[in-house]
């Protein structure tokens, strides 16, 4: 089965250009045929002179970096772009979400959904779609919601995964706010989960973990990359009965959103550490999981700086009255973990540290909460990798952060007249940001 | 890509407008060395046929010879095609309403045309960006004419106006007359204002100076680099005025560049007006550049790169007299070239934030891009453009400057003597003025108040 990218947007577009690098390096690098195989098919179609080409669809509103990527994927010889894969237009979206979302998309509804047919036809089965955006700008906010909105309408039945970029916190765009918040309260009824990373959280990675000196954003976009893609590469779950998942989305969204009130997804992968220090390294099996484990309910996104003083609260005997005492200060409550194990002596992990009911929330029982992928290939060079996709309070305060700043900004009305001037009015504005303080109150409460 | 279309008006449009063509051929021949038309050429050039033969995307206008009949002759006049002149030879002595109604309504339709043909000739034309000085006849009040007449033409493409205020000591008795005249169109019909004073650019240029013939050893400025050098240009010796022009065509040309060359963050000439433009009329912007010059010896170390983020926000790099750290921040955006990487900006941005202070609900109000190609003369450079209520000074001060004259009302019969033109235009465009300036103080008051949070929406559980 196949998952289709739709890639949106500058940031969009460079981190999906990491994504198929990181894919390709891994599959290529290992010694196991079938789960080569599994990958390269997954992504990328094979042409008749052998040639490996990307299942993407690159779309921005400005030419520059499009081109960028094609030329230089087209240089490595180990996969390229298709030819007529991609749409771009001359001029941006000026970071203006109205902009995006009633302008843009809607003018090229037709050819853009054209690419996207032409590739999902080339799919014998399609798995599931992603699609790759910022929230911070205007073509990757706005255009990427009104082509999620499309593809909603063309794939009723397919499942579509978004995975967002959430900027840093002081500014890279001044209406970034605005933007978020009009992006995430339109996907949360369009998508089926969205999957989400913070420049601020990847950065810090990349300077306390990674140990990179002058940090760029193709740093970041790399990180990004390997997350991502060690959750999508293949692994063999509870029903893919000895081979390799073949529906990896349609899984993905039934361990983890089983509530339409709660998408929310994030990322955790160790160990993460600098290419030179990988030679020295040494992991096992309970290190990583106890670190993991301990990431999750601290709310930590990195093996330092990991609060150990976070405790999951002491069991309850069975039919007790499980009182709010699992809502303890700092203690990040799950709905549902997926944990993704992937490399040597995979089967001898232990993993019953994340099936304790203490950690999730009460009304889920605890074994339909947690789920476990395994796979013994090696992810991208790593010897063994964890990784945890979780849907818990972790995105909470960030959000919490996004939605105050813009409903601060929105207060004075500073900016408001750039979103009408293009069909915004003050109301869509009151809309999302009721549906957000929903989400907002729906996590607070787990 | 996207084009722009340059359009330079009067004396002092014209001249600054010929220094930007200058400083951006050498630009793009320097990083464009087979000379072929690529598409960062495209965005301020046409090509006209297959030899480099640019034309450039402007149109020059001026009512009296003396300046355009320069560019004629000069080498720059292969790139200019007759019809893009638009000319007359009496000048407006010094008159805004002579420049506005008289001649704004003789050539109206030859500037609309000349407008419609440099548009028609671009793919997907972006902005307009408008040359001229606000002291004068022409440049001010023919420019502001041509700025309603973009607005009406063209709505939907962006209006960058740069306008070179007067400074205190102006020669010409009714500069206030004419600025304040011109404030008011600038604050109805523009998108986004630069305003640059003379005064700053004789002190950047005199610090300049002053620098390169200090004789202290290791202070030789590297050949091309000051910002004020025209060197490397295709225009030969210096003109009197060439040294303050030419700053303010590199802060065009680094306004443009990220539109023009390719980096991680691009920041489009749109984002420019989304970004720093919160209520309408607000929308001065305090320019500052940085670096001024490069030192030629390379045993001394390059400034360092936080230094360059300082400097842009000390007073001696500002493109107009005003102090911005003791007013308030509405926005700010820093348009960085060169080799630097997302981590750099991030660190300067954490470090100055501390000084700077910003309106309450824009504490995070950055917005930032990166370039890869940096100026020539340079490894990196720094533009930040700054929405800073500081600007009501500047306003103020020229508030003054006009009651004084309009209190007697000196030399006001030159003005109502023009056809289309009454008592009520200066009252109107007083009174716009100071509603500006009200508007500034407004958002000043709340600086050092301690704004509470806007309370949010409560849900019901």
């Amino acid at each position: 089965m196949s998952i289709v990218t739709v890639q949106l947007g500058q940031c969009g577009n460079q981190v999906g250009q990491e994504l198929f690098e990181v894919i390709s390096n891994d599959a290529n690098d290992t010694q196991r045929k079938v789960y080569s195989e599994c990958s390269s098919e997954r992504f990328f179609n094979e042409t008749a002179n052998r040639e490996l080409v990307a299942r993407s669809v690159l779309i921005d509103m400005e030419p520059k970096v499009i081109s960028q990527s094609i030329a230089k994927t087209g240089k490595s010889g180990k996969w390229r772009y298709g030819d007529r894969s991609h749409f771009s237009q001359k001029q941006g979206s000026g970071n203006n979400w109205a902009n995006g979302y009633c302008v843009h998309g809607p003018r090229h509804e037709e050819v853009v959904m054209d690419i996207v047919r032409r590739e999902v036809e080339h799919c014998d089965c399609l798995a599931g779609i992603v699609a790759m955006m910022s929230v911070a700008g205007g073509t990757g906010s706005g255009v990427g919601t009104y082509v999620t909105q499309c593809l909603r309408d063309t794939y009723p039945n397919s499942f579509i995964l978004n995975h967002l970029t959430w900027p840093y916190g002081t500014g890279e765009v001044i209406v970034q706010n605005y933007n978020s918040v009009l992006t995430l309260s339109h996907l949360y009824q369009l998508s089926d989960a969205i999957l989400v990373h913070e420049n601020d959280t990847v950065h810090k990675i990349c300077a306390q973990l990674m140990n990179i000196k002058h940090i760029s954003f193709r740093d970041v976009n790399k990180v990004i990359a390997h997350q991502l893609g060690s959750v999508l590469q293949p692994a063999l779950t509870g029903d893919s009965h000895g081979i390799y998942n073949r529906n990896p989305i349609g899984e993905l969204m039934s361990s983890l959103v089983c509530h339409p009130e709660y998408k929310l997804l994030s990322v955790c992968n160790i160990p993460q550490v600098s290419s030179s220090s990988m030679a020295y390294s040494m992991f096992t099996w309970p290190g990583l999981l106890k670190h993991l484990r301990q990431m999750l309910i601290a709310n930590s996104k990195m093996e330092e700086g990991i609060d150990w003083q976070v405790r999951a609260p002491s069991f309850q005997p069975e039919g007790t009255e499980r009182t709010g005492s699992h809502r303890r200060p700092g203690f990040n409550t799950s709905l549902a973990n997926l944990l993704i194990l992937r490399g040597k002596d995979v089967n001898d992990a232990e993993i019953s540290g994340f099936q304790h009911p203490s950690l999730y929330t009460p009304w889920l029982p605890a074994d339909e909460a947690f789920s476990m992928w395994k796979t013994p290939v090696p992810f991208n060079k790593y010897e063994k990798s964890a990784i945890l996709v979780s849907n818990s309070q972790t995105l909470l305060r960030p959000l919490d952060n996004m939605v105050g700043k813009a409903w601060n900004m929105f207060a004075s009305r500073a900016y408001i007249h750039q979103y009408t001037k293009f069909g915004i009015s003050e109301e869509d504005f009151l809309d999302s940001f009721t549906s957000l303080e929903q989400v907002i109150s729906s996590y607070s409460q787990l | 890509m996207t084009q722009s279309v340059v359009v330079q008006v009067g004396q002092c449009g014209n001249q600054v407008g010929c220094r930007f063509w200058d400083l951006a051929l050498r630009e793009h021949s320097h990083v464009n060395k087979k000379g072929i038309y690529d598409e960062a050429l495209s965005s301020f050039f046409r090509n006209v046929d297959s030899r480099l033969m640019s034309s450039l995307q402007a149109v020059l206008v001026d009512m009296e010879e003396g300046v355009v009949n320069e560019i004629l002759q000069g080498p720059l006049r292969e790139l200019f095609d007759t019809t893009q002149l638009i000319t007359d030879v009496s000048g407006s002595g010094n008159n805004w309403a002579v420049g506005h109604w008289t001649y704004g309504s003789a050539y109206r339709e030859q500037i609309v045309d000349q407008l419609r043909r440099a548009a028609e000739h671009c793919d997907c034309l972006q902005c307009f960006f408008l040359i001229h000085s606000m002291g004068g006849g022409t440049g001010s009040g023919l420019g502001t004419c041509v700025l309603k007449l973009l607005e009406e033409e063209f709505p939907e493409v962006c209006r960058i106006v740069t306008s070179v205020y007067p400074s205190a000591e102006d020669d010409v008795v009714t500069s206030p007359y004419n600025s304040v005249l011109a404030m008011r169109e600038l604050t109805e019909h523009a998108d986004c204002v630069l305003p640059v004073e003379n005064q700053s650019l004789v002190d950047i240029v005199n610090k300049i100076k002053h620098m390169s013939h200090s004789g202290k050893p290791g202070s030789v400025i590297k050949k091309d680099s000051a910002i004020i050098s025209g060197q490397g240009g295709v225009s030969g010796a210096e003109k009197p005025f060439d040294a303050m022009n030419n700053i303010i065509a590199n802060l065009l040309l680094n306004i443009t560049s990220s539109a023009r060359f390719e980096g991680s963050l691009n920041m489009d000439l749109n984002e420019i007006a989304m970004n720093l433009v919160p209520f309408p009329r607000l929308h001065y912007l305090v320019p500052s550049l940085t670096p001024l010059y490069t030192l030629a010896d390379v045993n001394i170390p390059t400034r360092r790169l936080d230094q360059m983020f300082t400097d842009a926000f000390s007073k001696d790099h500002q493109l107009i007299r005003a102090d911005p750290k003791h007013s308030l921040y509405l926005a700010c955006a820093l348009m960085v070239r060169g080799n630097v990487q997302v981590s750099d900006l991030r660190r300067n941005i954490e470090r100055l934030k501390p000084m700077l202070p910003f309106v309450s609900w824009n504490q995070e109000g950055w917005k930032t891009g990166l370039c890869s190609v940096p100026p020539v003369g340079h490894s990196h450079s720094l533009l930040a453009l700054a929405n800073n209520t500081c600007v009501k000074s500047t306003f103020m001060e020229l508030r003054d400057r006009f009651t004084k004259l309009y209190r007697k009302k000196a030399h006001m019969h030159h003005y109502l003597h023009v056809d289309g033109m009454e008592q009520g235009c200066f009252t109107e465009a007083i009174s716009s003025l100071s509603s500006l300036i009200e508007e500034y103080s407004q958002l000043d008051a709340t600086k050092d108040r301690l704004m509470p949070d806007a309370a949010r929406l409560n849900i019901a559980t």
